[in-house]
């Protein structure tokens, strides 16, 4: 059998484990470093996934526990949410093209990609927290109600994880700076990159979940 | 050696047979220098995608387009279809052989996110239901 009816009939190698390989190695050796460092990664990703599912959740089982107090459609400003989004949907755009500019090895273009990737970024914290404060000082903080407290704990939690994505970003521009293009770098890279769409992901369920059911409630 | 050859190394075997290394972490692409230009386009159609998702979305609940009671169901369905936008284009997370790992993980996620809110509402509404509210209740009373 040549080589050529091998890859005809089986053109991945599903099916087909040569003898004499270590197990587990499948046939071409070990994983690179960088499939196994993305793939650990993303399991962590996922479970950070599922922990936000907990927080969805409990909101949406709390979500018309008011207390009396002040519903989402009377306190959610739709305006204000479509910038936030966006800004957090382009600036994932940009953390894209940064990672085509390290693909290409072209240092200008990833930091030109990187800060404006953190202006928006920062745009959108900056809008949420104004958000947060209008609604603290018109007396719907998180002891309010259930309903507050659910939400003040899913839309903060997901503003962390941005938070720790800027800073994160800061570091990644140092890195790229000080070290250059260096293979561990660049899989911190890979790793930032995901980490940052997987947040546009959440924000996707949370301002459906959240602001536009919430408003139409 | 640059990474897009080391992403396509190809070898030959003991047996022979020439090998690809075809795996991709999540986020990956095969990419040489010249091949920017298509990486650009996945993530410019990936934004595109996700725009005119993103208007429906917000712009759906203000008409009457459909009825009101489906709203809720029609905005979910959208966020989905955008989330799986995101995946494929964004996160570079496909269905092909060189991502098995990847997918059969991101469908173990999904169904412990489906278990956890989908358990946890129809619990609670359950539980809602069975325990009648006090006016409810004193008007059975009476």
């Amino acid at each position: 059998m040549t080589a050529i009816d091998v890859r005809e009939r089986d053109p991945y190698r599903l099916g087909h484990r040569s003898h004499g390989h270590a197990p587990g190695h499948g046939d071409s050796g070990p994983a690179p470093i960088r499939i196994v460092v993305g793939y650990g990664f993303w399991i962590f990703l996922l479970s950070d996934i599922v922990m936000f599912s907990a927080f969805f959740a409990a909101y949406a089982v709390l979500a018309g526990k008011t207390a009396g107090g002040p519903s989402g459609a009377e306190l959610f400003d739709l305006r204000n949410v479509a910038i936030e989004t966006a800004a957090l949907l382009l600036s994932s755009f940009t953390c894209g093209l940064a990672s085509l500019a390290v693909t290409a090895r072209r240092s200008s273009w990833f930091y030109v990609a990187m800060a404006v990737t953190f202006v928006l970024g920062a745009t959108f914290i900056l809008l949420e927290l104004r958000e947060f404060a209008h609604m603290v000082a018109s007396g719907a903080g998180p002891t309010r109600s259930a309903f507050l407290s659910a939400f003040f704990t899913l839309v903060g939690c997901h503003g962390l994880h941005v938070t720790a994505g800027l800073l994160w970003l800061l570091t990644m521009m140092a890195q790229i700076f000080a070290k250059g293009f260096r293979d561990d770098i660049l899989r911190r890279f890979m790793c930032f990159s995901l980490f940052w769409h997987a947040l546009d992901i959440i924000w996707v369920a949370l301002f459906t979940v959240v602001y536009l059911l919430g408003a139409s409630r | 050696m640059s990474n897009a050859d080391d992403r396509h190394a190809q070898r030959r075997d003991i047996d022979g047979l020439e090998r690809y290394d075809i795996d991709t972490a999540p986020g990956d692409e095969y990419l040489g220098d010249a091949e920017v230009g298509s990486g650009l386009r996945g993530y410019v159609i990936g934004l595109g995608l996700a725009t005119l998702l993103t208007i429906a979305s917000f712009w759906l609940p203000g008409t009457n387009l459909i009825w009101a009671p489906g709203i809720p169901v029609a905005l979910v369905v959208l966020a989905i279809a955008q989330m799986g936008v995101h995946l494929v284009f964004f996160l570079h997370i496909t269905t092909g052989p060189d991502n098995t790992n990847n997918a059969l993980a991101l469908a173990f996620g999904v169904l412990i996110v489906v278990l956890v809110i989908g358990g946890s509402i129809w619990i609670m509404a359950n539980l809602d239901h069975n325990l009648m509210p006090m006016n409810a209740n004193m008007d059975m009373n009476r």
